[in-house]
This record gives C-alpha cells, structure tokens and sequence, in this order.
C-alpha cells in the first residue's frame, strides 16, 4: 500500500522538545498501529516495541472464529500477524523486545523498567491491553494450573481450546459474553455438548441491555447450547491425572472433571473456558503516577489520548477516553476498531500535541454466534432501547437502537450487515432519533438466505 | 490507482465503508462491493486510511 503524503507539521506547532526516544509497550494491535503511525508522520528517532508475549502482534478476533473451526485453511495452526519481523525491525526500524514484560515505570527519570534493565523515552504509548479475570480458586498464579481450564486471550490458549475440542471435549463456558459464546458457536459446530452458565438473569446485559440479551439469549437456545441464567459457579471438580497419563491441555497435574454450580448441580465437563471479563493490565503503573482509573486500573486519558504525565499516552482497551460524541464520558472500550484507531492517534498526538485534535470515536464491534452475526456501534447508554425491526423468524435479523433524548447513540443489528454503517453515520453525525427509526423500518430486511 | 478487494477474505465488517461510503457498500450477503474500482488521485488519503481499517486486511491499492 502507498504512503500518506508527508505531513508538514504546521509552523509554530513544533513540540517544545521534539521526541527522539518514542517507546511502545504493548505489541499488539494497538501498540503496532503506534509505532506503524509514527514513521508514517516521518518521526525518524529511536522506536522500540515492548512486549510481554514472545509472538509478534498478531491479531485476536480469529483466535475465538475461523481458529477453532473444524479444518481447512482457514483453521489451520497459524499465526494471524500483521507483519513480519523483517518489516519491523527493517522496514520500519523498530527495536523489537519480546518476550520482555514491563516491570514498571519512573515518570521523573523518564524510563520504562524491563526486569534490570531501563529503557529512557521522552515520548510513551502505553497499549498493554488487557488480560481475563480468573474465577477464585482458578487462578494458575496460586494454585497452578488446572488441565482443561482456561481463558482465552492469546494464541497460546487458542491452541489449548481447540486441542481439547479436537478431543471432543464436554465444554462448560462460564460466563454468557461475546468471547465465551463464540467458543461455545465453535463448540456445536462440531457437534459437541456445550452449556453456558450465566450469574445474570439475560446475557450481557451490561454491554448491550436486556432487550437485547433475550434475543441473544435465544441464538444459543436455538442452536442447542443449554444455557443456564441467574445461576453461580461454586467450584470446579477435579482429579489427578494419573502418573504416565496424557496431561490435559493447559494443565499438569490436575485436571477438571466437573462444574459446580451454586444450587448444587454438577455439570460434567472437560473443558471449562471462563469469559467472565477482563481487566485493564497495568500492574506495571502502579505508583507511577499515570492516572488509573479508581474502579478497574485503566489508564484514564483525555480526549487526545493524553494521560497528563508528559510524554505519556495510552491507547486500546487499557485506555479509559473521553469521547466528545458522548459529552465527555469515559469509555473503556475492549474493540478491535478502537485499539486500531487510537493506537495510531496516540502516537501522532505524542510527536506533535498542537495539532492534537480530540478523537470521537463511534463504538464498533462485531461477535460471530453460530451461523450468526452480531453489530453494535455506538453507546448502549441510553434512555430507551427499542426494538425497530424483528424479522427473525423468516431469518431476516434484528435491529435494536438506542436514544438519548431526541438523539440515536448505538445500534444492535443482527444478520443485517448492510445496515450497520448506515446507522453508524446516523450515529457519528449525532442524527435524529426518528430518522434512524425510519430508516430502519423502511430498509426491508435482507433476502433469505 | 486501483482498489482491489479479496472477496473471499472480506468479512463484511464495513471498516472501509465507514472511512469511505462512495467507494464501498456491504452487501446484503454480507461482502463488501467497491462501487468505483478506479478512484481518481485526490481520493488517495480516504482510500488509504479505508485500507488500513480493514480488520482482515481484504483491502489493497495498486498504483
Ligand atoms: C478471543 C478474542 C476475540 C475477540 N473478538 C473480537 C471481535 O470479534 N470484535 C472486536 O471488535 N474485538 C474483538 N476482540 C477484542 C480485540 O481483540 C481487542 O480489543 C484488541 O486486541 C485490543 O488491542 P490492544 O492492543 O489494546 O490490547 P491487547 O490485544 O490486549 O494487547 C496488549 C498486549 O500487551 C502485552 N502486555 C501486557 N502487559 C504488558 C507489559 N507489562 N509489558 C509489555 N507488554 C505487555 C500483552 O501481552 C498483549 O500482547 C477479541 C478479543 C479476543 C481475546
Ligand atoms: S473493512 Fe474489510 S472486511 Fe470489512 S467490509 Fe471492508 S473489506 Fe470487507
């Protein structure tokens, strides 16, 4: 792909010390679309990437879809990255450290501490996104880990999960999120028993509200998932594996049998994946006197991706933002499209702050369940969710969107992909409620497949 | 300069739609269409960042 013409930065804009040491923790999506940013704006100084996993940035989204599929190219054992380690380190001149966590930073000294050794910046991006919650008593940091239980997060647990499905594994998922619910939609394609168990009374009711949830309630119902609501998890069952024995994937010496359940019932399984969320991974910041946010520990940064420590910047989902669509609120965002965007943003604004411009962002993401596909774009806080159009019994999908005051804020579409960037720039544009009603009720739903 | 998209890639995500609604649309079958495959220069920015939104990388230009 071609280059942007080179940007000319506008006079007197010149940063009062220019940065010559811009260093990028996190290589990941967000951290990649940094430092890919930077040389794209001309910065010609020193660039080095920090991260915690040994693989290069590759991309997620896949690693609970076409990962898990049964075969064929598309589920074959590779690694989704962006780009080879020649093109990072040659091409755009980056000092590649992986393998190589973030142990800390000193703001005073300007200095992101790797184990011993310190690497000076005068221009920082933090993009450490986030890592799932483990439920008590799981956690492999306290007790090890457990043979057929995992998150999943990397491609290291892809590889657990699909080598456990690959077995024909029983599979609880605890936790009816998106992540979860794509891993129980590869599950029952190959035709393995799959329940899901859930605290809340309607999945995802945080995310994207009730209405929504019931509908996303029946997609699992449907393709004969059991999904078990307002119900809590005890405790796992397990056993020792035998000596000699195969271990379990994920684990050693131990390995699940069974999911307990707070009324009692134990539901047999092989393998448990728990979605139950994430946090913001910045352990590393403690201290350091980067603003975290008082409930999760996300980065808080203004609308500029700025966090107020000089030189400092986050982006992706370790960034709480102040998102001028939404009269400043804070969003922490766990999207594809909003690590992509601000990762980029993060580093234009570092080398060049005058002519920082606040980012709006519109919410996007995308989440495959069975032979479905769920949109959301926008805000799901809102006065009143409604839904527009239901044609799902002649498999025509579904559109919900949501108004504050006379204003459309999000949209939930499903199986209407031709709709979503229509409501998106309704939603962007800070467009009339009716008209997004209108809109969507006269757009007649898609042909039957 | 022109826009070829790997239609067997695409997964209808509408990255490039949004970035740049005259030269895609996705389809009812969930595909993106470019609707001018030979954009003039002066599209070259928009195209670009069309390009690099693309969540599977379905998306190059030539020339
Ligand atoms: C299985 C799965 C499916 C998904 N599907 C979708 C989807 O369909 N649609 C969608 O919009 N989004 C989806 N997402 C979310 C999307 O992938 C994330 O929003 C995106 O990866 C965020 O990018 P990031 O760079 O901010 O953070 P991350 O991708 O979390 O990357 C952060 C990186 O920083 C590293 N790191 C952490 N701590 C340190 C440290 N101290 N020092 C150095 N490095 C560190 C981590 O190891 C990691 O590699 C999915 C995520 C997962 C896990
Ligand atoms: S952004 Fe990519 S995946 Fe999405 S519609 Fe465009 S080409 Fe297809």
């Amino acid at each position: 792909m071609s280059a942007e013409p080179s940007v000319t930065p506008p006079a007197g804009a010149a940063p009062a010390t220019p940065v010559r040491r811009l260093v990028v923790v996190g290589a990941s999506l967000a951290g990649l679309r940094a430092v890919e940013a930077a040389r794209r704006a001309g910065y010609d100084g020193a660039l080095t990437l920090v991260g915690a996993e040994e693989h290069l940035p590759y991309d997620r989204p896949p690693l609970s879809k076409a990962f898990l599929d049964v075969d064929g190219a598309r589920g074959a054992d590779t690694v989704m990255t962006f780009r080879t380690e020649e093109q990072l380190r040659d091409e755009l001149g980056v000092d590649l450290r992986l393998g190589s966590p973030a142990t800390g930073l000193d703001t005073d000294a300007r200095e992101v501490l790797v184990g011993d050794e310190r690497i000076p910046y005068d221009g920082l991006v933090i993009a450490t996104g986030s890592v799932p919650r483990w439920l008590p008593g799981t956690d492999p940091a306290d007790d090890g880990p457990v043979g057929g239980v995992t998150q999943l997060r990397t491609l290291d647990d892809a590889r657990t999960v699909r080598t456990a499905l690959e077995a024909g594994a029983r599979l609880v998922v605890v936790g009816a999120g998106f992540i979860g619910s794509e891993v129980a939609s590869a599950a029952r394609k190959r035709g393995l028993p799959v329940t899901v168990v859930e605290a809340l009374d309607l999945p995802l009711t945080r995310s994207i509200g009730p209405e929504v949830g019931a509908v996303c309630a029946d997609l699992h119902r449907a393709a004969g998932t059991d999904l078990r609501l307002g119900v809590g998890v005890a405790g796992l069952e397990t056993e020792p594996v035998a000596a000699g024995a195969e271990p379990a994937p994920g684990g050693a010496g131990r390995r699940v049998t069974g999911v307990r359940l707070d009324d009692g019932t134990v539901l047999p399984a092989d393998l448990v994946v728990l979605g139950i969320g994430v946090r913001p991974a910045t352990a590393w910041l403690e201290g350091s006197g980067v603003p975290l946010h008082e409930g999760d520990r996300g980065v808080v940064v203004d609308a500029t991706l700025a966090t107020g420590v000089p030189g400092v910047y986050a982006a992706g989902d370790v960034a709480h933002v102040a998102n001028p669509l939404y009269d400043d609120e804070h969003h922490r965002l766990e999207h594809w499209t909003n690590a992509a965007d601000h990762g980029g943003a993060a580093a234009r604004h570092l080398l060049d702050p005058a002519a920082a411009r606040p980012v709006e962002t519109v919410p996007y993401f995308w989440s495959d369940w069975y032979d479905h596909r769920l949109q959301f774009v926008g805000t799901p806080r809102a006065d009143e969710v409604r839904v527009v159009a239901d044609d799902r019994a002649s498999d025509g999908g579904f559109v919900a969107l949501y108004r504050r005051a006379d204003r459309v804020v999000g949209a939930l579409v499903l199986d209407r992909p031709r709709d979503v960037m229509k409501l998106r720039r309704r939603i962007a544009d800070r467009g009339p409620w009716d008209e997004a009603v209108e809109h969507v009720v006269t757009t007649p739903p898609r042909a039957k497949r | 300069m022109k826009i070829v998209a790997a239609l067997d890639t695409c997964e209808g995500l509408g990255m490039c739609e949004a970035m740049a609604p005259d030269f895609f649309e996705v389809g009812d079958d969930g595909v993106v269409e470019v609707l001018d495959d030979s954009p003039g220069e002066e599209h070259r920015t928009d195209l670009a960042a069309a390009v690099d939104a693309c969540p599977v990388l379905a998306l190059t230009l030539q020339g």
